[in-house]
């Protein structure tokens, strides 16, 4: 189960990483690399975003990168196949990050036996909440696949417990109100939020939403479980290519 | 776990975790208000003072002789301040943002008439103003955008996806998970994760409670068919919901034919074959979506229809059968705007012009027994480019050749 495995490899490790790519931007060559460079960095585990036409939950860089890969011919089809095969030659875990439409019309059954096939741990979907998943939530626990859940800075505390109830695997705890990309200022102010989160679920924390350096890193160290880095890795590699991604991804937990 | 905003299967609250307090805060102040016996008097009380309320019923006697068939009779809510009614939506939730203490509204825009009438309420309200608004939008409802400009609102278009209201959607969701805590998102339609389309529906009730009143008093009866365009089908639910309850009448929503219903370029969701359910925007309703749940693009020469899903309510009113849906082309639409033009000396928008072609289409088949009504859900005028390019004017055309070389020439000093 992937608690189990993020609980012993946090012992090993200390903090993990996690990292994210819409698959097939630019094009599924360049995001084959990419994972190829992610894992040989080090990563804990990733996340593998199915484009959609409306990632409303996503900022200007994620929003830019699904819609280029749709353009480019990133169907549904082709993110499964492209899944399968990581899975296949990677050990790490890997999620599906997607919106519920895409889960909805390949008929959420048919998605999440597909996930166990493919080998996933499990799936983000940010506009699915509990109320609306009933479906998915039943599917995703017949085929012991992981549902991750969001803490935002302002959820109640009744729904923080409310949230862990239903979520596996870990909870994804955004760093502040936005869409991914923008800066986050990782100071004093999380800590509070952070404590929070801790005290409504025993499930390990990932925090993501502008983490980008390693002093990021180290600022969570010891009050999360896992650093998320989205956005700063497609930065990267708009900069600098595929080649710029492992220095990056090793920079971000040197002595660490 | 508990669902909310349900009609039928459709409907829900897809939302962000983040969106989740605001959503429960809206829900919250539109409940207190919907109960509050004070609210709508309230609202009424403004929507008279500031928006020509009560709007009359037209008869439209030419026209009903000149087809046959059907007295026409059209309901007026291009009277309405702004245009359009837009203003009724907007008026009510510009209460329930001084009631929430906000400062700020975003909201999105199509055609242009729900961002001019947002940022009138936001000058009216005192308010901070920004609307999204696809960039093709932009391009083609320039006199709109002059309007929000200079009632202080600020424009942004928005050049992702097809760059027209599902955009302008996705965009001002993204401002206000970031911003939610001193601004309200003043959605336009009846559309959107609950309690949307409820509550704009609320608001937009007021056109059908005088409706039902008003065409009473003039024949003495209710009308046959009830006509209204859809685009998200905030003016259908509005008008419609005045008469939901009487089953001898029937309602046809009109969305837009584009090209065709075979050309693939049109946004009828409910009366083509093309679309199918899909959650989307933060709700469940039939969008024109690609096999894998990708939006499609969409085409209506009215920049208000061209939407890729539409309200849950009307999906619902589609599945049970209470709504009839139809659609009418860009070529039926700019004809019946010709015909109401010079026979009836009204400007309908081009959006109310699709409920004009299809009830043109049908008032013949009637009886000179029966009335129809169509809901004129606003006014033209902001389409004069549009129009003025589809009915081919050769004065207007050298109009703006001149205009243009004028300023070519100015800028040149
Ligand atoms: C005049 C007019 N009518 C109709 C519409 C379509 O919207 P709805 O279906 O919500 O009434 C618009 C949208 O901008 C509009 O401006």
């Amino acid at each position: 189960m992937l608690e189990d495995y993020l609980k012993r490899r946090k012992e090993e490790r200390g903090m993990l990483l996690m990292t994210h790519i819409v698959m097939g931007y630019p094009d599924f060559d360049t995001s084959s690399r990419l994972v190829e460079e992610m894992v040989k960095a080090g990563v804990d585990l990733m996340e593998l975003q199915i484009p959609f036409s409306e990632p409303i939950a996503d900022g200007p860089v994620i929003l830019h990168a699904n819609q280029r890969a749709l353009e480019a011919g990133s169907t549904v089809e082709r993110c499964l196949a492209f899944a399968g095969e990581v899975t296949k030659r990677f050990d790490i875990p890997f999620l599906f990050m997607s919106y519920y439409n895409i889960l909805y019309k390949y008929g959420v059954a048919a998605f999440v036996a597909r996930m166990k096939a493919l080998g996933l741990a499990g799936a983000i979907v940010p506009d699915l909440p509990p109320e609306e998943g009933h479906d998915y939530l039943e599917e995703m626990a017949k085929q012991s696949q992981s549902p991750i859940f969001i803490y935002s800075p302002n959820t109640s505390p009744a729904r923080l417990r409310y949230l862990a109830e239903h979520g596996r695997g870990f909870v994804y705890c955004v760093a502040r109100k936005g869409v991914t990309g923008s800066n986050t200022s990782f100071s004093k102010e999380l800590d509070g939020y952070l404590d929070r989160c801790r005290a409504a679920t025993n499930l390990p924390l990932a925090v993501g939403f502008g983490v980008k350096s390693k002093d990021d890193v180290d600022f969570l160290r010891g009050k999360a479980d896992i650093a998320v880095v989205g956005t700063q890795t497609i930065r990267i590699v708009e900069d600098k290519g595929v080649e710029g991604v492992y220095p990056f991804i090793r920079g971000l937990r040197e002595n660490g | 776990m508990k669902q909310r905003g349900y009609h039928g299967q459709f409907g829900g609250a897809y939302v962000p975790e983040i969106l989740t307090a605001t959503f429960d805060e809206l829900e919250a102040a539109f409940e207190s208000a919907r109960q509050d016996p004070t609210f709508w008097a309230e609202f009424e009380a403004l929507m008279g003072s500031y928006s020509c309320r009560p709007t009359p019923i037209s008869f439209a006697e030419n026209l009903s002789r000149q087809l046959g068939g059907a007295r026409i009779y059209i309901k007026r809510e291009d009277l309405n301040h702004t245009g359009a009614h837009k203003a009724n939506n907007v008026m009510g939730q510009g209460l329930l943002v001084k009631r929430m203490g906000k400062k700020r509204v975003i909201a999105e825009t199509g055609a242009g008439q729900h961002g001019v009438a947002t940022a009138t309420m936001a000058a009216k309200m005192g308010l901070e103003c920004t609307i999204y608004m696809g960039a093709v939008d932009v391009a083609r409802q320039r006199p709109n955008v002059f309007w929000m400009e200079q009632m202080g609102a600020k424009v942004v278009p928005v050049t992702e996806g097809s760059q027209t209201l599902k955009d302008a959607i996705n965009e001002a969701f993204r401002d206000w998970v970031t911003n939610m805590d001193t601004t309200h998102y003043a959605l336009g339609t009846a559309c959107g994760p609950y309690p949307f389309p409820d509550m704009v529906t609320y608001f937009q009730s007021i056109i059908g409670k005088e409706a039902r009143a008003q065409i009473l008093g003039i024949t003495g009866k209710l009308p046959r068919r009830v006509y209204a365009c859809v685009g998200g089908g905030s003016n259908a639910m509005g008008i419609f919901s005045g008469f939901m309850d009487d089953a001898d009448v029937e309602l046809v929503g009109v969305e837009a034919g584009g090209h065709g219903l075979d050309s693939g370029l049109h946004a009828a969701r409910l009366a083509s074959r093309d679309a199918s359910i899909g959650v989307a925007q933060g709700y469940k309703t039939y969008f024109l979506q690609s096999p894998d749940g990708q939006m499609n693009e969409t085409h209506s020469v009215a920049a208000g229809l061209d939407y890729v899903g539409v309200s849950p309510i009307l999906a619902h009113l589609h599945e049970t059968g209470r709504v009839r849906f139809e659609a009418a082309t860009d070529a039926e639409v700019v004809a019946a705007l010709k015909t109401t033009i010079r026979n009836e000396g009204l400007i309908p928008a081009l959006e109310s012009s699709h409920a004009f072609a299809q009830a043109f289409k049908e008032a013949p088949h009637l009886s000179p027994d029966d009335a129809i009504l169509i809901n004129q859900s606003g006014r033209g005028d902001k389409d004069i480019f549009t129009v003025a390019d589809a009915f081919g004017d050769p004065k207007w055309e050298q109009f703006i050749i001149d205009k243009a070389r004028a300023y070519a020439q100015k800028q040149q000093g």
